[in-house]
């Protein structure tokens, strides 16, 4: 039971809550409360890092005196939404989660998001102590349109990494693979069909499975397309390279169905201890350290993809806040973006293990390091990957069925297909998807 | 003033997109019947109808199948009949996607129960949505699982609305169970399998949700049926006009699977 003096207490510190706000507000320069009374909407894609935003919105609208009506919708659904809604000219909503490695093309050419970059060099709306230069250098680039605008702000690099399993690897005597070729000796040796162990587990679901593939590709430091997004570079002997260490890798020492497995089916694969390596997003660390989910809890590995012949990347998938082009609530829009940008929701972000924030800060913050729930080899293994983050798929329009066309290929390579001649074939068959979109735009 | 604005206007908007190249960042731009060539000559839309029709034929046998013998029991006096008859078509009133998440972890070669319990008796596990020749009949088994109960409901009602005389005939000279099944009840229940038939035609025809959810037309194309075709084109791709001709030609697809089994059901009325 509550004692009358603690319940006075509280409610005295509720009563001068934004009291203290405003105090707050006053002893800085920047006026937090300049769109006071502005009502904003906010489409978010459904994810840890949203749940973050939401559940601190209420801090927002303390600080701001903006009140924010907020949704999380499945990227999957939120991603035509909002493309529908922003062709119309005029979306439902001020502030949207962007998936810039699906969409930075075509909201860009559409130009449906506000340049912000008048708003960061803007003293009156941008709070001081934001700090633009604070952020990664990769992300940055990434949420730059080729022509130099700013149509978003980098919130989370989803950075590709290796989880693997340390008991399975000792008990053949194993250590973590200094290299590509290495990797896939490792899943040889550690595959025992007849025990029920395999050495890797990945994608192999069309679409899903890209990344599993150009990661490899990164090894030899190749890219799917030209700089300019116009010439396919998927039948190179680099790529090849990559789709055959897919194919040996899936083929040969993943669990049987891998063809269909999604990330969802990888994890629970890897997350019952008989697989020793999953290449795929440090965002699904999470459920391996769940011991509700996961027979693997103090066996999991982090490590950073190992370097291939040419180069060691991680490919990295950006989200990203952004303010619609169509808004009438601009200022109250870029607010948002900038709260929700912070050094403390970003912290927040990484303390809670909702994201690997684009902010090099947070990393270094002694007590977000000392509070991290996964321990210092997954920040480790974050910090190394943000160094050498690359894109993971290419920057084009058509990016989606570019995903469906190479889906496809690498898919059948899984049930034995040539991989020179599937690349070949699918190259053949996007490239005029590609021309006719560039041209387009 | 509905009809014209919730069918007649939609569909219009419609053909003329079909006509158009028509994209959210690339503007308008009229190409006749460019759209219905493409369709045409591209093989992925032409493997995506064999395979509607594959899933299909499936989804409509099984359940009438199992619908009859489900109808044939239950029109059968038993203790807790009605209790049972509840508990069979609880499959039905579920959720489409709710169902597909459920089955897609039982499916789920490793840790899914379905293996578990075949391996539990001696048989080889099976890769059920995960393989590409295992894929339409496993989704259709989901179909028939859901539905069946639906094709029984619709039987139980033509049995119980049958006359007494004709058995009571049958009987006198000498019928056995099989011929009075054969000669009396299959062809005066014939008109309600035909609306069964044809209901769950369209229905699997349709059926986007559960494919969706579960295999996302995978692996590979193993199980892009025309529906998730068409939602790939128009929402994944963006291309409207394209994707608005290829909802013109299910369309007509649909009607015209419709038409044929509405004009069988005429035939066995008039016969």
């Amino acid at each position: 039971m509550m004692h009358r003096r603690k319940l006075l207490a509280g409610s005295a510190a509720t009563l001068g809550a934004p009291a203290l706000v405003r105090r707050a507000n006053a002893a800085s320069s920047f006026d937090w409360q300049r769109y006071k009374g502005t009502h904003i909407e906010v489409n978010l894609t459904k994810n840890p890092r949203s749940d973050v935003l939401q559940k601190h919105q209420k801090e927002f609208e303390a600080l701001t005196g903006i009140s924010v009506g907020s949704e999380q919708i499945p990227e999957q659904q939120q991603r035509p939404k909002a493309a529908i809604e922003m062709a119309s000219g005029s979306p439902s909503f001020d502030v949207i989660m962007v998936s810039l490695h699906v969409s930075k093309r075509l909201f860009g050419n559409a130009h449906w998001l506000q340049d912000v970059r008048g708003y960061i060099k803007n003293p009156e709306m941008t709070a001081p102590d934001w700090d633009f230069a604070d952020f990664g250098a990769g992300a940055v680039k990434t949420a730059t349109q080729a022509d130099g605008r700013m149509d978003s702000v980098p919130l989370n690099p989803d950075l590709w990494v290796i989880f693997w399993n340390k008991a399975l690897f000792k008990a053949k005597g194993l250590a973590f693979p200094a290299s590509m070729d290495e990797l896939v000796a490792s899943a040889y040796k550690l595959t025992d069909k007849s025990k029920g162990i395999f050495g890797y587990v990945g994608r192999g679901l069309k679409n899903a499975n890209i990344p599993c593939w150009t990661s490899w590709m990164l090894g030899q430091d190749a890219y799917t397309t030209n700089p300019e997004g116009t010439k396919l570079l998927t039948d190179t002997p680099e790529a090849i390279w990559g789709a055959e260490m897919y194919q040996k890798l899936m083929r040969d020492t993943a669990p049987p169905g891998s063809i269909g497995f999604n990330w969802y089916e990888s994890q629970t694969s890897f997350s019952q201890g008989k697989v020793g390596m999953w290449l795929d997003g440090v965002g699904f660390s999470a459920p391996l350290i769940d011991p509700k989910s996961s027979k693997v809890v103090h066996d999991v590995g982090f490590a950073v993809v190992p370097k291939g012949p040419k180069a060691q990347h991680s490919a990295s998938f950006v989200d990203s806040m952004a303010v619609t082009a169509a808004s009438k609530k601009k200022g109250a829009a870029w607010y948002y973006v900038q709260w929700a940008t912070s050094k403390k929701i970003m912290g927040e972000i990484l303390r809670t293990g909702s994201g690997t924030p684009a902010r090099l800060s947070v990393y270094s913050d002694p007590e977000l390091v000392k509070t991290n729930r996964f321990g210092p080899e997954w920040l480790d293994t974050v910090k190394k990957s943000q160094a050498i983050s690359a894109p993971g798929l290419p920057e084009i329009v058509p990016v989606t069925e570019f995903r469906d066309v190479f889906g496809v290929a690498l898919t059948n390579t899984i049930t034995g297909a040539d991989p020179a001649k599937e690349l070949r074939k699918a190259t053949a068959a996007f490239q005029p998807i590609l021309d006719k979109s560039n041209k387009k735009t | 003033m509905v009809v014209l604005a919730v069918i007649v206007l939609p569909w219009t908007f419609t053909l003329i997109m079909s006509l158009a190249d028509w994209s959210p960042t690339g503007g308008t731009s009229w190409v006749g019947l460019a759209n219905y060539r493409h369709l045409f000559t591209d093989p992925e839309f032409g493997w995506a109808v064999v395979r509607t029709f594959y899933f299909t034929a499936i989804g409509v046998i099984a359940p009438l199948a199992l619908g009859l013998i489900a109808a044939l029991c239950f029109h059968q006096r038993f203790p807790l009949r009605g209790a049972a008859r509840t508990v069979f078509i609880l499959p039905m009133m579920a959720t489409p996607v709710a169902i597909a998440l459920v089955w897609s972890m039982m499916f789920h070669p490793q840790l899914g129960v379905l293996n578990y319990l075949l391996t539990s008796i001696g048989l080889p596990p099976a890769t059920w949505t995960y393989s590409e020749t295992t894929v339409i009949p496993t989704l259709a088994m989901i179909e028939t699982w859901q539905w069946t109960p639906l094709v029984m409901l619709i039987l139980l009602g033509g049995l119980a609305a049958l006359p007494g005389d004709p058995y009571e005939a049958a009987r006198i000279d000498g019928a056995n169970a099989w011929n009075c099944f054969r000669h009396i009840t299959l062809p005066l229940l014939w008109p309600h399998i035909v609306v069964a038939a044809v209901l769950r035609t369209i229905d699997a025809l349709k059926s986007f949700d559960i494919i969706y959810v579960i295999t996302q037309g995978g692996p590979g194309t193993a199980s892009e049926t025309m529906n998730i075709y068409l939602y790939q084109q128009a929402f994944a791709y963006y291309h409207l006009g394209f994707a608005s001709a290829v909802t013109l030609v299910f369309f007509v697809v649909i009607v015209a699977v419709t038409l044929v089994l509405l004009g069988l059901r005429q035939r066995s009325l008039a016969l």
